[in-house]
């Protein structure tokens, strides 16, 4: 099954891998949407936890320790921007923006010395089962941050759908004032959606730096935040989407590496702006001609509540 | 109990306060993290913030401060104009690269040819390039309702893949033994953005952007655009009500700021760069940001806050060769002071109050 040079099989089981980072990030960042929060500081919670992670895991030697590393460290930089925009009443665009230039700077910070070292390795979850022809590379040949990954998505699906708690989140979301004369406290609740995408982010940067690439170099993440942030909008804030939507960017950048590889008549350069302008041909016709309503974005989306009651 | 109650009006105090006190509380907050990390706090501080200005080699770093602050307010300005109006324009690092490889693309096009209108033809074709890659997420949000935000700063990636290309490709200096980088301008006297004061750092781009400070308070307090521009930041339904078409306020400030963005580039690759090369652009565009908001938005504000942010670079350039700081404390003591700034705001509109809730 070679297309142009390239192995299907191959390119759908590194597909897989490669819209991980991005899929935890969007994931998160949709609860923390859908709970009235618009935090634009993933790209800065996910490089923190790319940091944060690859330490954890050099210090300890468990990549396992390395991504609840990374989800603490994405949480502890969300606890800030919390503090910001739900204790100060910060304005949500800024402060997500500072968020991530402090993140850039605070990972390079921390991430002295750590230069040209590897990771403990992430190893396939079924061992030799991935070896099966065709099944095996994709359905079993994966290290388990993949399948956590899928899981959140179902989880996170599930419990914005069927449960108490989703409806809650939904309720904050969609009218924050209705929400709070119904009893809810606003804040708590919305601290807890940021904290939860904090750490999926941070969880996603990890994968970056533990499992993608696998080392520590300044600003790693290279933008997946914002794709992220992107998706979210693709996915008009609906789970299952988020998982098509990553599966769509992952197979795009890994496309255009291995085109890159082939020695495709493309120049290189070229083929790396690739995602970054599919990303925007996806944003025109997700939103051309269609409302806020229309886009299924919660109603009360980047507006600040202050309880005067 | 702490609750917070809400100003009757905003308060002056704050009003003008809020980067004054950001400021301190950085220097106390970033003083901790330089002692956890070992280094004198007092030590880097004074390194920082008092040795470019009057310190031994105050000579040469008080030039620099006028070299690093004319790009951040050129661009800062341009930016406040969209802020303003809730438009987020937040790829002013690509307009910046765009306009910066336009301009330069035109003058190398006509090198080595020596006439006294190239120059200013290059600056136009720099603002022009900064312009266009604005118009790119202005015309998409206005025909398609995309948000601009996240197109911009796509844009900034796509921009660095183009200024890559452009540096070993399309602009490589055709005599520079297979190096990286094109012609160096400072060779090339008709293109080139010398100091016009010996000493004092003082280039086109520090003139652009004191220029574009007064026109840009002129704009903001006496024009109906800067009216149209504050009211509909503050107020989007009555700024709809009252005429304003959002629309044109969009391809307007997008492409204000991105004009600006593309002539600070063209000036620093000719000026102090001297030449394209894939690392040329050292992030003004994101400091800007800050720039902005520690400026209050105010166009003299912002030129109050682009000297002092360059003043932290300037310092923080010493500290890291002087005292061993590595130059992403820099960063960090920036964006923290963006975290201040933006968290003192609440008191221009709030007010703390101490005790019980009354029952009503």
């Amino acid at each position: 099954m070679d297309l142009g040079g390239i192995n299907l099989v191959t390119l759908v089981a590194s597909l897989m891998v490669a819209s991980v980072p991005i899929m935890l990030a969007a994931i998160g960042e949709l609860v923390v949407e859908k709970s009235g929060v618009l935090n634009l500081g993933v790209e800065g919670m996910m490089v923190m936890g790319a940091i944060c992670g690859f330490i954890a895991a050099v210090a300890t030697g468990s990549p396992v320790l390395g991504f609840v590393g990374g989800a603490l460290g994405g949480a502890a930089l969300a606890a800030i921007f919390a503090l910001l925009t739900l204790g100060f009443l910060a304005n949500q665009v800024a402060t997500g923006l500072a968020l991530t230039l402090f993140g850039l700077g605070l990972s390079s910070l921390l991430g002295q010395g750590y230069n040209g070292i590897k990771p403990p390795p992430t190893t396939a979850l079924f061992g030799p089962l991935g070896e099966i022809p065709v099944i095996g590379p994709i359905l079993l040949g994966h290290d388990w941050v993949v399948y956590v990954s899928i899981l959140v998505v179902a989880l996170v699906w599930w419990v914005l759908k069927s449960t108490r708690a989703g409806l809650i989140i939904r309720a904050v979301g969609e009218s924050h004032d209705a929400a709070h004369a119904l009893g809810y406290k606003v804040a708590r609740i919305r601290l807890l959606c940021i904290l939860f995408g904090g750490a999926m982010a941070g969880m996603g940067g990890a994968y970056v730096s533990l499992v993608r690439v696998p080392q520590w170099v300044d600003g790693i993440t290279a933008g997946a935040g914002w794709i992220a942030l992107a998706i979210v909008v693709f996915a008009s804030w609906k789970p299952w989407r988020v998982l098509l939507g990553a599966y769509l960017f992952g197979g795009i950048s890994v496309l255009q590496l291995r085109l890159q590889a082939a020695g495709s008549a493309i120049p290189v350069e070229y083929l790396s702006m690739a995602p970054y302008l599919i990303t925007i041909l996806v944003l025109v016709i997700m939103s051309s001609g269609r409302g806020r309503s229309a886009l299924n974005a919660p109603a009360a989306l980047g507006q600040n509540f202050h309880a005067s009651r | 109990m702490l609750r917070l109650e809400k100003r009757p009006i905003p308060s002056r105090f704050w009003l003008y306060g809020t980067p004054v006190v950001a400021v301190i509380l950085t220097m106390i907050f970033g003083g901790l993290l330089f002692a956890l990390m070992g280094v004198n706090p007092f030590a880097v501080i004074k390194t920082i913030f008092w040795d470019p200005l009057f310190g031994e080699f105050a000579f040469y770093l008080r030039g620099q401060l006028l070299v690093k602050a004319g790009p951040l307010i050129l661009i800062a300005i341009g930016l406040s104009l969209g802020f303003r109006a809730g438009i987020w324009n937040i790829g002013a690092e690509g307009q910046y690269i765009m306009g910066a490889i336009i301009g330069a693309a035109v003058g190398l096009a006509v090198f080595p040819t020596e006439n006294r209108l190239i120059y200013p033809v290059m600056v136009l074709a720099g603002a022009l390039g900064g312009w266009a890659w604005a118009m790119i997420p202005a015309i998409l949000k206005t025909r398609f309702n995309t948000n601009e935000i996240l197109v911009s700063l796509m844009l900034v990636y796509v921009a660095q893949t183009i200024l890559a290309k452009a540096s070993t490709g399309f602009l490589k200096n055709p005599e520079g033994m297979g190096f990286p980088g094109s012609r160096n301008f400072s060779s090339y006297p008709a293109a080139a953005n010398p100091e016009l004061i010996a000493g004092s750092g003082l280039h086109w781009g520090g003139v652009a952007a004191f220029v574009v400070a007064v026109a840009a308070w002129v704009l903001l307090s006496r024009h109906i655009i800067g009216f149209q521009i504050r009211l509909s930041g503050q107020a989007p339904r009555a700024a709809r009500f009252a005429g304003v078409a959002p629309q044109k306020l969009v391809v307007l400030c997008m492409g204000l700021s991105g004009a600006l963005a593309g002539l600070a580039g063209l000036f620093e690759v000719t000026g102090p760069a001297g030449q394209i090369s894939i690392d040329f652009n050292v992030g003004y565009g994101f400091t800007a940001i800050i720039v902005a908001f520690l400026g209050r938005l105010n166009p003299l504000g912002i030129v109050l806050a682009g000297i002092l942010m360059a003043l932290t670079y300037v310092g923080g350039e010493m500290a890291s060769t002087n005292l061993g700081l590595p130059s992403a404390a820099i960063q960090v003591f920036q964006g923290m002071l963006l975290f201040f700034l933006l968290a003192l705001d609440l008191f221009t509109n709030y007010r703390l109050r101490f005790g019980l809730r009354e029952i009503a």
